[in-house]
């Protein structure tokens, strides 16, 4: 069976999936347990398949049993296999501690909301291990048409919000399909290892520097790179905590390992870094998005919408590293793939408990909130001194091979917005923790006048946030392990 | 706005023109996309899987895992629409209008009550238009006929354009034509929700489950030369075979979820009346 | 002048469907109501569906369906030898029935939203809605 574990990560998901969805008809209560089952296997097999790639090198595995480039194959190297095992395993542990957030909010529909989140974990762990362009479209819209309906339950604004992620993701997904069609013009094959081998011959044509062009823009807009943001704060705002908990860690980084993907394997590094030659601007573009995401968090009184923001900052981490076009920064943008999902995870869950017990994520609801909740609030302070980046938190280290790789490239821009926006990340979160430490807690939470006293989450709700936050610190203390075991395998040897 | 929409529009709308310069002249037989890849299904299809059409047996054999997850694309934007709109009236709607067949006289009852089921008083829409008879008599005489070339077109997807897609918009389609000749709620006594929710799930089951089942003989997923031994013929007509299979849940599913689709469209969540 | 009437026959079909693309873009940036920006969706898909289909014609080619496999023993090598240059690319076609599934129920899925924003704030214009939203 260990041979087929790329095959079963994908579809043990997908059965269970429609499982759930016909067991929600009948016996809703089957259906928690088969979605965690799922996401079990579903895990197990990712680590299993990134032991067998530390074994053996790139695993190829023939969908119905043709050969690529007729058929469609799955390419799973190092930099697949780790962003495999993030993803499951961040999809299970939220989906572990919003079990009791999902039944309090919507308790008709558990049945279509569990299907829907293993539908949408299914199409990230597709995106993640395919190696067929086209196959790539097709799942990215299983993610995002899940993604939308998962945003959209929010009530008051959550609609709006997710129609117009629904305008911007469509047009990006279009825009990535159309690159793909002027690919498959002038090389005939969809399949992405062949097309890297037709590419050089074809580096001076017009219509592969157009198709590059227009790819990244569609991947640009999905991963919400400034200035095609604007969907971002509202969309997962509004969401309800279970989905914006696994939406926001899981989807911005999987569209920035398809732009790495598309970088390094189907265009390759010499055409990306060295024909193109527009490194510096992306650069640029990337340095802008970090002051902007920095600046406009700040504004913000809404606990949930400053996160976002942070969001938009951390993807201008991620783009910036892998165009600087150096090891170093390619190293340190792949290295925040993972550690940048833990930690949205973690502010997320937290922000997911606050409003458990306290319905509310304003500033103004976060006051003494310490003594009330000290487990969650120093979970979050972990995930804070993360997002800032002080070791021995896994933010400390990918934040110093960008710096690094910015320095070596002698893009000082970069490094200067680097700096810059861990201070603002400082003020930010020092911010809420001086709220929730030294003001009194305050009775009046607006709507709610019930005079039970706040204490802490439930446990199946503490336990996961407790777990994902001994997670950033024992990540931050492997990383010397994961880069030179891993990531340095996956960057292709031409670059320095 | 408008004028940043028409600036995006014309830079994007350059920039890929520009980029046709490149580009093989159409209909060219020699161009690339022409010459890499098809040539191997066009010349190899019969022989490697003895199905004529040629699409088909790209679209469910050789790149039938795409094929897969579309069908996951369908049934996922089925509950999507169910999740956001879908409303369990508790309480009866405020009013029900009913009108007398012979007379045409419309009586209206409020807070909720009903008139047992008789035929003389049929239940109204509140935004109702009235019923031709011309057309519900051609509607009913016309949907056996619909459905069983809806049947047609999945059966035959192997020897003339058709397959599980179009087969199951044309059965889908029948059942929306019930709906919108008669009312909502005729179609709704014909499929109810549970059967209908449940057959979407059945039919990619169908598809996903024949690929499990040749994982399980011990093949790659969706290797239907895994099913010789279940269904004891050659490695070649299995793969017709398989193809077929899946062909019937797709259309199960596009069937269903049509259906399901525009039942929650139609009637905004609460399925008591619509289009 | 020649060398660009020659570039245009060959070309034209691409720079069609480009355009009907644009118009879609332009729709959905740039109009108010809810319900037309899906229609330009709608039309920005589709034109992209038509342009992967050009892809795949073949002057003097028919449709990718093998006639004389209709009834023979099918997977014995039949006598007459088949040529690729006489059916037309039968790989675009196979994508763009996904395309248009993907295309349906994205479209399914924005009537639902658009419903929900319509019971919320009953209006479909973008700009009363965003009124509405700063009141409160």
């Amino acid at each position: 069976m260990s041979q087929q574990y790329p095959a079963l990560i994908v579809i043990v998901p997908l059965l269970a999936a429609f499982i759930i969805s016909a067991a929600g008809w009948v016996n809703k209560r089957l259906c928690f347990p088969v979605a965690v089952a799922a996401l079990s296997v579903a895990t197990y097999s990712s680590i299993g398949l990134l032991l067998r790639v530390l074994d053996q090198g790139v695993v190829l595995y023939k969908l119905g049993g043709w050969d690529p480039p007729w058929g469609i194959a799955y390419y799973v190297d190092h930099l697949n296999g780790l962003v495999l095992v993030v993803v499951s395993a961040v999809a299970l542990i939220n989906l572990i501690a919003s079990k009791k957030i999902i039944e309090q909010e919507f308790p008709e529909k558990t049945g279509p909301f569990y299907t829907l989140y293993v539908l949408m974990v299914t199409g990230l762990l597709g995106i993640v291990v395919t190696g067929d362009a086209f196959n790539l479209y097709v799942l990215l819209e299983i993610a995002s048409l899940t993604g939308y309906g998962l945003l959209a339950m929010g009530g008051g604004r959550g609609p709006l919000a997710a129609l117009n992620y629904l305008y911007m993701g469509t047009i990006g997904a279009c825009f990535y399909l159309l690159g793909i069609g002027y690919l498959y013009i002038v090389t005939g094959s969809l399949n992405m290892v062949d097309i890297a081998g037709i590419l050089p011959s074809l580096y001076q044509s017009k219509a592969v520097l157009t198709a590059f062009i227009i790819c990244m823009v569609g991947v640009w807009l999905k991963m919400a790179f400034f200035p095609l943001h604007a969907w971002l704060p509202n969309a997962y705002t509004y969401a309800p905590s279970a989905s914006s908990s696994l939406i926001a860690p899981l989807m911005t980084k999987v569209m920035i390992y398809v732009m790495i993907r598309l970088i390094l394997t189907v265009f390759t590094p010499q055409f990306s870094f060295t024909i193109l030659a527009v490194n510096e601007s992306i650069v640029w573009l990337a340095v802008i998005a970090i002051v902007m995401g920095a600046v406009l968090a700040l504004a913000e009184r809404n606990l949930k919408k400053m996160l976002t923001y942070i969001i938009i900052a951390e993807v201008g981490y991620m783009v910036g590293g892998a165009w600087l076009g150096n090891r170093a920064g390619m190293t340190g943008a792949i290295l925040h793939i993972v550690n940048d999902a833990l930690m949205t995870l973690c502010v997320f869950l937290v922000v997911g408990n606050i409003v458990y017990k306290i319905k509310g994520y304003a500033f103004d609801d976060l006051k003494g909130l310490f003594r009330k909740m000290p487990f969650t609030m120093g979970a979050f302070v972990v995930g804070a001194l993360s997002i800032i980046g002080v070791p021995p938190t896994c933010g400390f280290f990918s934040k110093w091979y960008l710096i690094s790789g910015g320095i070596a490239a002698g893009h000082y821009g970069f490094v200067a917005a680097l700096l810059f926006s861990s201070l603002v990340n400082v003020v930010l979160f020092f911010r809420i923790i001086e709220l929730g430490y030294f003001e009194p807690f305050s009775d009046h939470h607006g709507h709610n006048h019930h005079p039970e006293p706040i204490d802490e989450a439930p446990l199946s709700m503490l336990v996961p946030l407790i777990i994902v936050a001994a997670g950033l610190v024992v990540v931050g203390m492997y990383t010397g392990d994961i880069v030179t075991r891993i990531i340095d395998f996956a960057i292709p040897a031409g670059i320095v | 706005m408008k004028v940043i929409g028409f600036i995006i529009a014309v830079l994007t709308g350059g920039l890929l023109i520009y980029a046709t310069v490149d580009f093989p002249e159409w209909a060219d037989p020699a161009s690339p996309a022409s010459m890499h890849v098809s040539p191997h299904y066009i010349e190899k299809t019969m022989e490697e899987t003895s199905v004529p059409n040629i699409v088909t047996a790209v679209l469910a054999d050789y790149r039938g895992y795409d094929t897969m997850f579309e069908t996951a694309v369908i049934f996922s934007a089925g509950v999507v629409c169910f999740l956001l709109l879908r409303i369990f009236l508790r309480n009866a709607p405020e009013e029900r209008l009913y009108r007398h067949v012979l007379t045409g006289v419309t009586i209206r009852i409020k807070r909720g009550g009903r008139l047992p089921y008789s035929e003389d008083f049929k239940r109204i829409d509140t935004l109702w238009t009235p019923h031709d008879l011309i057309i519900k008599t051609i509607s009913r005489l016309l949907i056996p006929f619909i459905q069983l070339f809806g049947l047609y077109v999945i059966a035959h997807g192997h020897h003339s354009p058709g397959g599980g897609f179009q087969g199951g918009v044309i059965l889908g389609a029948s059942i929306i034509l019930l709906a919108i000749s008669y009312d909502l709620r005729t179609a709704l006594r014909r499929i109810r929700e549970k059967v209908d929710a449940i057959l979407c799930a059945a039919g990619v089951f169908i598809y996903a489950g024949t690929g499990a089942l040749c994982l399980l003989l011990g093949f790659n997923f969706l290797d239907y030369s895994a099913l010789a031994s279940v269904l004891h013929v050659d490695p070649v007509t299995a793969r017709s075979h398989g193809i077929l299979i899946v062909e019937i849940g797709v259309g199960i599913t596009v069937m269903a979820t049509m259906i399901w689709i525009y039942k929650n469209l139609a009637s905004t969540g609460k399925y008591d009346e619509g289009l | 002048m020649g060398d660009l009437i020659q570039t245009i026959i060959a070309k034209y079909n691409y720079w069609i469907y480009i355009t009907l693309m644009m118009i879609g873009l332009y729709a959905m940036i740039a109009k108010n109501n809810l319900v037309k920006k899906i229609v330009g969706m709608g039309i920005f898909q589709t034109a992209i569906i038509l342009f992967y289909v050009s892809i795949g014609a073949k002057r003097g080619a028919t449709i990718p369906i093998l006639e004389h496999g209709h009834g023979e023993q099918g997977h014995e090598i039949s006598s007459h030898m088949v040529h690729a240059v006489d059916y037309i690319n039968p790989l675009p076609h196979v994508l763009m029935l996904t395309a248009i599934v993907v295309a349906v129920a994205t479209l399914g899925v924005a009537l639902a939203l658009a419903i929900r924003v319509y019971n919320r704030y009953n209006t479909l214009e973008e700009d009363e809605i965003l009124e509405q939203i700063r009141e409160k």
